[in-house]
């Protein structure tokens, strides 16, 4: 009997998974955006607003990237805004040694909070909602004591503020370099590594996964980790880039990256997701900002920046409901 | 084990099994295991040979699932030895066993639907340059792998995109990847059609023939004759049989199952209980060609007001779906003409059959029926509340005396009623639930397993008590795997096999025997 | 049938009284709050004045309100992000409303008009959420992480985020106000503590609530509305915080959509959980939401007395929430 004419017979046979074909819709819709902002408003691809851009939604990318990590194993991390304001004020402390000293001091900081989330989450089997929600009221206190109750002002001696502010061969700001290595990072760890594998195995089926004998807890304890790191250095760029350690930037921010992440494609039940994609989401959502601020430009109509928070809504709002949609069709036919 | 090298090579040369004098791989003896006091296996015992197809048959609550958790790690067992190729072994979870070479393909597949062939074959031992995973090293090796079994696939894609069947066969390649030289088979064609069913039991054969042993568990007696070597049968915690298959017949096994003499059966012995006679010939419900939920294809039956009607039929055969869609469950899903007193209904939610004088006592007492935290009051009345209040607001005073008087009458044993349900025996827990319908004066009740995981005691209270319902003008629709429970209780038995209502059993006719030759057939 | 079990059943009274003295006895939070109360009579000076009082009942009332819905929220299995926002709504368009013209020509029409409207608003606002989530099945803290992002947006847009200052004593009465000496917002808290507690003790929706959330799928086949049900909590916690966003408004004298409410589902979320609600769903303890609001705020308030940096009862109260689920599972796994 002929195996191969069996298989190509099955019903409901779909080459794509729903994630790809969403990071196809979301990459389209980003196509679609670009081309009529370039050409409605002429200053859009110029080298400057490209720049300030990335450099600007760079902090918002890499905890997104983040985010998706846990968001892959089912999970979620509410603390990552609070990290990040936590990490700028201490490396605003250290900015006089200089960046060397206080780039590994901010990653430091997120890792440190992202392994007591993980102990939390793994040891006391907490669920990691509630486990860190209440990191994210104890890095903000935190934040918030160590400041003092008020920004920090950084030193301007050392090189400190040259990661914020400065660019790589006077053309890539630096943020936007080391946003560009997270990234290949993340990508490789998804797709090149067995860590990432085990990630999406956990998020698609945590008891198989067992079975199948992967180390769920050390691997869930690096995805944890990995999300405060990319929080703490996103601390370092707020704290370098607007030249004070901020304790009460942040705000909301990891809600925000949650919403990249769900725009991107990834299933906040976990076990599929793409790295690719969630960069994705959060450069078409952060684009909506940049859009009104061209459309105020121009003139025609004035709409206040407080409309980004508003359509950013509506379109988590349409995402979500293509995705429940799609799912729910899915569900009815298996 | 998790070595890449070793499984990386293709097992080129298939050697035949040697028939003539194969080695026994892993004998199972004396084992004993207890659930709060209560025996589960009693002195079981299980010999495989390398090569062999080992069929473990027995009802429900028999004990297979237990022995097979007992051997792969899932339970620790409270007594008896596992010799696994000559060693005395005991593992820790199903993962150990595993590695050991002992794998569990379970009923439902438990392998990762988002992920790809590759990565569900390779997980956990990935083949690595690097340190970055070797993916083409990967693909090529779940191909490989697949390749044994004659089985061509796109190792890429999400195992989720491919059918049951499919995944089934991928999560037996796995296991031979970890180069397994046992393998588990838990109800593997379940959910199957028969094309499939041919693909895997290929895959079967060729297992056997290099070497492997299969302990395979079916409800499906047919599909053992075809690849069955021996048969273990298993009753009440213990293996009371075994024998190659060629020694035994449909009717030997299903009367080895229940217990009873096979030429007794073939007499057609009878044993049957007079009914009280309460039910009357006038047609309440009738069902026509009812299709819906997964194995459910073609059933028809009549009703009739006050009777005890009996749904029976192996596991798998499509009892539960008959009730569910008849409830209004999985509705999207159901095609088919339901007639209620002479008018067609059709129920999209439970709400809808409520309703119409409806009430169901779904076979899962914890999934479908309690509300754990609630106590036995707050369980007893939910049902009933809508028409206890006014304005929205319970009449306490009733709820109470209505709790209290159910209690009284069903002899719930629970110190108060305000104690939590999910602190009840199983038997006063479902003695709730069917005091959750009772007490809504339902006309139709159905019934799922009324008495199963109850103890003696309550579960002769059950029956009576379901008996004396019918008495009084209920009408009664009972599913039950117990033919025994049918045949004392039932007036009238329908047979379902395979989806399909085949025969229908009544007054002398209805025996314990011919229920199961029914079945045989 | 069985007399002897009856019997032995009427040995055993459970009285009222009995009933309450073990849920005393049992009821760590009400533990916590003695202890809670004892040190501060031991150790913070004037804290046995009236004054003390006063402060802590005007500060905890809104935490408290919006406690109570989350409360139900969670019971039903649920979780609400968007309370925070939601009270900005309503505390935005209240004064809208009070100092239009409209309202200039007819006062009270205006001011009850106001107030009915602004929690109208919030309440459709959570049914809503109910909707994406009973209906669309999207998980509950993506469809309320919808109108967290855009309820606030709206009121900034609404408002174009000005601050809306206004001197109206009739609306500020229910912030500032009092009768008999106690202030109106802890008299409002406890009318609608005590009321939501009866409902849910006494209604078909309270027991229909807890079985929802208890056991979704027995609930359904038992006949219970579940969709219906989800919907109308959802309703009752957009409600809940469209109250507490006018409280807010009238304490201040001020509507500013930029602060009212920040950070509330964090407040409302540990409140909730301190005071003893299952994350498993099928328990909602009313006046032990209240409770947890009072610990949390007293906790603060301990700090600040005793001269310890505010931002430490962050960290605080991130330490109570774990401690207090990590119990909750002990006590459950028992």
């Amino acid at each position: 009997m002929n195996i191969l004419s069996m298989v190509s017979n099955l019903p409901g046979m779909k080459r794509k998974a729903h994630s790809s074909r969403q990071a196809e819709g979301v990459l389209v819709a980003l196509v679609v955006i670009t081309l009529f902002a370039s050409l409605r408003y002429d200053a859009f691809l110029s080298e400057y607003n490209i720049m300030t851009f990335l450099a600007y939604n760079s902090m918002f990318i890499l905890i997104g990237l983040g985010m998706c990590f846990v968001i892959m194993t089912g999970g979620i991390d509410l603390s990552v805004g609070s990290v990040v304001a936590l990490s700028s004020v201490v490396v605003a402390k250290v900015s006089e040694y200089g960046i060397e000293v206080a780039l590994p001091v901010g990653i430091l900081v997120g890792v440190t909070t992202g392994a007591i989330n993980a102990f939390v989450i793994t040891r006391l089997k907490i669920v990691p909602f509630i486990a860190t929600l209440a990191m994210m009221l104890g890095a903000r206190g935190m934040a918030l004591v160590i400041s003092g109750n008020q920004s920090v002002d950084v030193s301007w001696e050392s090189n400190f503020t040259q990661f914020g502010l400065g660019k790589m061969f006077d053309f890539i700001p630096w943020p936007v370099v080391a946003m560009l290595v997270a990234f290949a990072f993340c990508w490789l760890l998804l797709e090149k590594f067995a860590f990432g594998r085990h990630v999406l195995a956990i998020g698609g089926n945590e008891e198989a996964s067992k079975l199948m004998g992967l180390e769920v807890n050390r691997t869930l304890f690096g995805v944890y980790v990995l999300s405060g790191a990319l929080a703490g250095l996103s601390g370092v760029m707020l704290a370098s880039g607007f030249g004070a350690g901020q304790p009460l930037e942040g705000l909301g921010w990891e809600l925000s990256a949650i919403a990249a992440v769900v725009v991107g494609g990834t299933l906040l039940t976990g076990g599929l997701g793409s790295i690719t994609s969630t960069l994705l989401g959060a450069i078409l959502l952060g684009l909506i900002f940049n859009i009104l601020n061209f459309e105020n430009g121009l003139g025609t109509i004035s709409f206040s920046a407080y409309w980004q928070s508003v359509i950013r809504g509506g379109f988590l709002l349409v995402v979500v409901i293509i995705q429940a949609k799609i799912m729910n069709r899915k569900k009815a036919h298996s | 084990m998790t070595n890449v090298d070793s499984i990386d090579v293709p097992n080129a040369d298939h050697k035949p099994a040697q028939r003539n004098e194969p080695e026994v791989v892993l004998s199972m003896q004396g084992i004993h295991k207890r659930f709060a006091g209560v025996p589960a296996l009693t002195n079981a015992k299980l010999e495989l040979k390398a090569g062999e197809v080992h069929a473990i048959i027995g009802q429900n609550g028999a004990g297979k699932s237990t022995l097979i958790k007992v051997l792969n790690g899932a339970y620790k067992l409270d007594e008896g030895e596992i010799h696994f190729m000559g060693e005395a072994v005991s593992y820790a979870s199903p993962h150990h066993a595993q590695m050991a070479g002992i794998s569990t393909i379970f009923q439902e597949v438990n392998l990762i639907a988002y992920r790809s062939v590759t990565e569900n074959i390779c997980l956990g031992h990935e083949p690595k340059r690097f340190g970055m995973v070797d993916w083409r090293k990967a693909h090529a090796h779940a191909r490989e792998t697949l390749a044994r079994f004659g089985l061509e696939l796109d190792v890429e894609r999400p195992l989720g995109s491919f059918n049951i069947a499919i995944q089934q066969l991928v999560a037996i390649a796995r296991a031979v990847a970890l180069d397994a030289k046992v393998v588990i088979m838990d109800e593997p064609t379940s959910s199957l059609d028969e094309k499939e069913k041919e693909v895997l039991f290929r895959v079967i054969k060729e297992l056997q023939a290099s070497g492997v042993a299969i302990l395979y568990v079916s409800h499906h007696l047919d599909e053992l004759f075809q690849i069955c070597d021996q048969i273990t049968v298993m009753r009440d915690g213990q293996t009371v049989d075994q024998r190659p298959i060629g020694a035994m017949n449909k009717l030997d096994m299903v009367a080895a199952m229940l217990g009873r003499d096979p030429e007794e059966i073939a007499k057609g012995g009878a044993t049957n209980f007079a009914s009280t006679g309460s039910s009357s010939d006038e047609v309440l419900l009738s069902i026509e060609h009812l299709k819906g939920a997964a194995g459910l294809k073609d059933v028809s039956f009549n009703l009739h007001k006050s009777e005890i009607l009996g749904l029976a039929g192996l596991l798998g055969a499509g009892r539960s779906e008959v009730a569910r869609a008849i409830f209004g469950l999985d509705h999207d899903l159901k095609s088919g003409k339901m007639t209620l007193s002479g008018k067609e209904v059709d129920f999209n939610h439970p709400i809808r059959a409520i309703e119409a004088g409806f009430g169901f006592c779904s076979e899962d007492r914890k999934e479908d029926g309690i509300i754990p935290q609630l106590s036995v009051r707050e369980n007893l009345t939910l049902v009933l509340l809508p028409r206890i209040a006014k304005y929205g607001l319970i009449d306490e005073e009733k709820e109470r005396q209505l709790v209290e008087d159910f209690i009284h009458r069903l002899g719930i044993k629970t110190a108060s009623m305000e104690q939590p349900i999910s602190q009840l025996s199983g038997g006063n827990q479902q003695k709730v639930l069917l005091a959750r319908w009772l007490v809504t004066h339902p006309n139709i009740l159905i019934l799922d397993e009324p008495t199963r995981g109850i103890d003696v005691g309550a579960k002769g209270e059950i029956q009576a008590l379901i008996r004396r319902l019918a008495d009084d003008g209920l009408t009664v629709l009972m599913i039950s795997s117990e033919f025994e429970e049918l045949v004392e209780g039932a007036d009238r038995v329908i047979v379902l096999q395979d989806g399909h209502s085949i025969q229908e059993l009544a007054n002398e006719q209805l025996t314990e025997n011919a229920i199961m030759k029914a079945i045989a057939q | 049938m069985n007399t002897s079990i009856l019997e032995e059943q009427r040995k055993v009274p459970r009285t009222l009284s009995a009933r309450a003295l073990s849920q005393v006895k049992n009821n760590g939070a009400l533990w916590a709050f003695f202890l809670l109360l004892l040190i501060n009579i031991l150790i913070t000076p004037n804290f046995l004045q009236i004054q003390t009082l006063y402060v802590n009942l005007t500060q905890v009332a809104t935490v408290a309100i919006v406690a109570i819905g989350m409360t139900l929220v969670i019971a039903s299995g649920g979780i609400d992000l968007s309370v925070g926002a939601l009270m900005a709504l309503a505390g935005t368009i209240a004064p809208m409303i009070f100092l239009s013209d409209f309202a200039a020509s007819s006062p009270a029409l205006g001011l009850f008009l106001a107030i009915v409207v602004a929690i109208s608003a919030a309440g459709l606002a959570g049914l809503f959420n109910g909707y994406l989530i009973s209906v669309y099945k999207i998980q509950p803290i993506i469809a309320t992480l919808i109108l967290f992002i855009s309820g606030r947006g709206i009121a900034q847009v609404l408002t174009n985020g000005e601050l809306q200052t206004f001197d109206n004593p009739s609306f500020e009465f229910i912030g500032t106000g009092r009768i008999f000496g106690i202030p109106v917002q802890a008299i409002i808290t406890m009318v609608l503590a005590l009321s939501i507690a009866w409902v849910l003790k006494r209604s078909i929706y309270g027991r229909f609530l807890l079985a929802v959330g208890g056991n979704e799928k027995a609930a359904e086949l038992a006949g219970v509305p579940a969709k219906k049900v989800k919907m109308i909590t959802y309703m009752v916690c957009g409600l809940l915080a469209g109250i507490a966003g006018l409280i807010t408004t009238a304490i201040n004298s001020a509507s500013d959509a930029n602060q009212t409410g920040q950070l509330m589902e964090l407040d409302a979320i540990s409140a909730a959980i301190v005071g003893g609600v299952l994350l498993t769903g099928g328990k909602a303890p009313i006046l032990g939401a209240v409770l947890g609001a009072a610990i949390i705020q007293l906790v603060g308030y301990t700090l600040l007395a005793n001269g310890v940096h505010d931002a430490v009862a962050m960290v605080a109260k991130a330490i109570i929430i774990i401690v207090a689920v990590y119990l909750q599972q002990v006590k459950g796994a028992k």
